[in-house]
């Protein structure tokens, strides 16, 4: 009895103390983010020793997550609502949201003949069948291929032949398969050994900041907030360039 | 509040379409099934588990590549209709009748079995023929089978996600269902339309469901 006491005693204690161990962060980032966060990642715990766990998901996901009690001491968005939700909401800490990232909007086909004709004549080709796009309620990206669409005056002429991808990566699918021609996705998407790509320019859209911002439970977590600053520095910024966004300066 | 109807009747379209032709394959199908001695068997089976088991992701990236006018059965539907499976409210049908082949075959043929040889070959010795001895024996005794397919097929078609947003593309007015509408009411934060919509389909569901097992309680189990 007095064994069963004792070790009911130790798992308790160890279930309570793992989460807030100073030496572990629990990252929630944007699905669109997961692969540069990984490199980034790696170069941050040789340096400092700290363990990070990543937890990947749409930013809507994640954020209901959180809202919900989700052990996570760092967020990482695919835009700047959620993080400012959870600040008003007292579940981050409001002056440590910044922006980590800016994305760029392409124009891709799997068919680099396509592109390499027309450019972004293309958007003006009807013969063409379907254009994939993110939700744009949904994705930050969605929502930049319809405002450049418009800016364009090209949203008229597509929006019966629009097709919508939960996220980028099922546009990307929608497109890479053949079933849609042109897809409007992220530059840190396309790859040069698959079709051809061509960048939007930045002013036909409003800028795709993905913002970090400290959670609650990882206020005092040294290794969270290690993260977040080493997020801002030279090194990570060049990690981050090379995944095709931009940075802020 | 405006709540938009367009992807409820979409879906219920989709679902009655989706459960005629379940009805017009499952049941020669489950048929061969329940009756067969052949090896083969147990690998069609097989097969018509599947969508039970895979994630319907998978199944929609393995279906947006077989009916994409590059695939197989996409490039001869492009070639005898000019248009795309794709994107389109038959792709949705196609794809929502392979998602749901399991509910409509498994309970079919589970009832064919039921029945047994015995009637169909007393029949058959009374000089019935075999189309008589199918529609005037065993389909009477199927019924529960016949209920149980159309109603899980129906309601399993109704809350499909995974495969019809990606063969389908989410087109208001098109393909766009009741359940990618609620999902992105929920990822939008309108969590009032999303209850609306939410609370209707488990109610239906629900009542669906419960109109099965209790009609399937009624029905009595005539042996010959």
């Amino acid at each position: 009895m007095r064994l069963l006491q004792t070790s009911l005693l130790i798992l308790t204690g160890l279930t309570v103390a793992a989460p807030s161990s100073a030496e572990s962060v629990a990252v929630a980032v944007a699905a669109n983010f997961r692969a540069p966060m990984q490199t980034l990642v790696e170069h941050f715990e040789t340096e400092t020793g700290y363990d990070v766990k990543l937890i990947s998901g749409s930013t809507g996901g994640l954020y209901a997550q959180i809202v919900n009690g989700a052990p996570y001491d760092l967020f990482i968005a695919a835009d700047t609502r959620r993080p400012a939700l959870l600040a008003t909401a007292g579940l981050g800490l409001e002056q440590t949201q910044a922006t980590i990232a800016i994305g760029q909007l392409v124009l891709w086909s799997v068919d680099a003949d396509l592109i390499a004709a027309q450019e972004l004549g293309a958007l003006r080709d009807q013969s063409i069948r379907f254009l994939a796009i993110a939700n744009p309620d949904l994705a930050p990206y969605g929502a930049a291929a319809r405002q450049a669409l418009m800016a364009m005056n090209l949203w008229e002429q597509w929006v019966s032949r629009i097709v919508y991808g939960e996220n980028i990566a099922q546009a990307y699918a929608m497109a890479a398969t053949g079933n849609a021609e042109l897809a409007l996705i992220a530059r840190s998407q396309v790859s040069a050994d698959a079709g051809a790509y061509l960048l939007i320019p930045p002013e036909f859209h409003e800028p795709i900041r993905q913002d970090a911002i400290l959670l609650e439970r990882g206020a005092a977590n040294a290794a969270a907030v290690a993260l977040l600053q080493f997020l801002s520095t030279p090194n990570a910024a060049a990690v981050i360039l090379d995944f095709g966004y931009l940075v802020s300066n | 509040m405006e709540i938009d109807l367009g992807p409820i009747w979409i879906s219920l379209k989709l679902a009655s379409v989706t459960v005629i032709v379940l009805l017009l394959l499952g049941t020669p199908l489950a048929w061969w099934l329940a009756f067969t001695r052949s090896r083969s068997r147990a690998v069609i089976e097989a097969l018509v588990a599947l969508p039970l088991v895979l994630p319907p992701t998978v199944l929609g990236f393995y279906l947006l590549i077989l009916l994409g006018p590059a695939g197989p059965i996409g490039r001869f539907w492009v070639e005898i209709t000019g248009t795309t499976l794709t994107f389109s409210f038959s792709g949705l049908v196609i794809a929502s009748v392979i998602y749901s082949f399991p509910f409509a075959v498994q309970p079919l043929q589970t009832a064919f079995e039921g029945i047994g040889r015995s009637p169909l070959e007393a029949a058959a010795t009374l000089g019935a023929s075999p189309l008589d001895t199918f529609v005037r024996v065993a389909s009477p005794l199927a019924l529960r089978g016949y209920v149980s397919a159309i109603v899980l097929g129906f309601a399993h078609t109704l809350g499909e996600f995974g495969v019809v947003l990606m063969v389908g593309g989410n087109i208001p007015g098109v393909t766009k269902v009741v359940s990618i509408a609620i999902y992105e009411q929920v990822e939008t934060l309108s969590y009032s339309q999303a209850h609306y919509l939410s609370a209707g389909l488990l109610t239906f569901s629900f009542v669906v469901l419960l109109s099965v097992y209790v009609f399937n309680r009624r029905i009595p189990i005539t042996r010959l």
